[in-house]
């Protein structure tokens, strides 16, 4: 295998009263031969989710109350960045991310400074239809166009950073609905950060319940098209300081 | 008699801003939006007649609809201004919240003995006095009879729900 393109990569994990899942998705990442760090970042879990992930290993940052996935992971960059680790990689604490497949996800930054891990690109079972659908080829489409490469899964949680992507998401990262997806790739991509994909399976939720029904799919159509508006018109972060934010 | 209930009400407005600034309840940024207003309902309140002459000269049929319209107007305004303002205090607030789940996973690297208790929030731990304090479960050993832990939960707040 080729030099991996980091020295110390933190796999973060948001995690809002997960509490059924955390412990295992933990466990099964931190038994992968490449010995990643783990770090759960509690949202104001009203449950044992804390208490699950650190029984489980992995280090926990527990905010005080709910901030939503990308307020959660906007403290994860920052912390990060503060202990001096160069790639991270987000994964979902409910399982739905193969930890098999984080390797391949960080490998993605040997040519590009953020790698989404996209769940319809050739391999896996995961589909979608309707409004939801739309909406998720239609964003695709122009994020596409503006990052000049061909993106399927603009909406994916599965996706990894290096330090220069971490310090433009210390700079801008929104913690709103769909902003910590659509809206921070768009302002990186603007701000200079080179983006791939690499495929991954998706597996079936281990717990919890999924949100599906017409009504939500329209909200989400919605919301999505509302996001990427703004992110558009966003101005792109100055020059990225490296580190230490 | 309604030029003199316009006029006390005006009065009354301004005195209740000034105390409220005189006993810091109100910043001063706030407070010269609403000065500005009360002085100028003063003046209104002690000459009508100036509303009628203002009404005229910007072409305003009605001269109450010149008030209604400037008073939407200064709301409109104000409650922008709040929305800026809040926006603002829920940055800093999530900024606060990042260092403190930071700073406390330091710590706890540092010194897990001392940890705090884990799996409640901040405000669970707060209001819980120390004897009160809910052992991980699984983790810690139970204190001597703490009947009291229950009640430490109870007092969590409700959490807003804003996961997808």
């Amino acid at each position: 295998m080729p030099k991996a393109p980091y020295s110390r990569a933190l796999v973060i994990m948001p995690a809002w009263n997960e509490a059924q899942t955390v412990g295992n998705t933990v466990r099964e990442t931190l038994a992968m031969e490449q010995q990643y760090d783990v770090l759960v970042v509690d949202d104001g879990s009203t449950d044992g989710t804390a208490a699950e992930a650190e029984a489980a290993g992995a280090t926990v940052l527990r905010l005080p109350f709910n901030l939503g996935v990308g307020g959660a992971m906007r403290a994860g960059f920052k912390y990060a960045a503060r202990t001096g680790y160069d790639a991270v990689v987000q994964v979902d604490a409910d399982g739905q991310h193969d930890p098999r497949d984080i390797e391949r996800v960080l490998r993605g930054l040997e040519n590009a400074d953020i790698s989404i891990g996209a769940r319809f690109a050739e391999r896996g079972e995961y589909r979608v239809s309707g409004p939801r659908k739309w909406a998720m080829q239609f964003l695709a489409g122009v994020i596409s166009a503006l990052a000049r490469t061909r993106l399927t899964d603009v909406t994916s949680g599965f996706r990894a950073a290096n330090t220069r992507a971490i310090a433009q998401y210390l700079d801008h990262y929104p913690a709103e609905y769909l902003g910590d997806t659509i809206d921070s790739l768009v302002v990186a991509i603007k701000s200079g950060c080179r983006v791939v994909q690499v495929p991954v399976e998706m597996r079936v939720r281990q717990g919890g319940t999924p949100s599906h029904n017409p009504t939500k799919a329209a909200i989400y159509l919605g919301r999505s098209v509302f996001a990427l508006l703004f992110a558009l018109t966003r101005r792109k972060s100055g020059p990225v300081h490296l580190m230490g934010a | 008699m309604e030029t003199i209930a316009a006029f006390v009400l005006a009065i009354i407005i301004v005195a209740v801003i000034l105390d409220l600034l005189r006993r810091k309840k109100i910043r001063e940024k706030y407070a010269a939006l609403w000065l500005i207003v009360g002085a100028a309902t003063v003046v209104l309140g002690a000459f009508p007649q100036l509303l009628a002459i203002a009404a005229e000269t910007v072409g305003v049929e009605v001269p109450s609809n010149l008030l209604f319209a400037l008073g939407i107007l200064f709301v409109l305004g104000v409650l922008l201004h709040l929305s800026v303002e809040i926006s603002s205090v829920e940055d800093e607030t999530r900024a606060l919240a990042e260092e403190v789940a930071i700073l406390r996973a330091q710590l706890e690297a540092l010194a897990p003995e001392r940890a705090l208790p884990s799996d409640k929030g901040a405000a669970g731990t707060l209001a819980a006095p120390a004897k009160n304090r809910v052992p991980d479960h699984g983790s810690a050993v139970p204190e001597h009879g703490s009947p009291g832990g229950k009640g430490a939960s109870a007092a969590h707040p409700p959490q807003k729900q804003k996961h997808p």
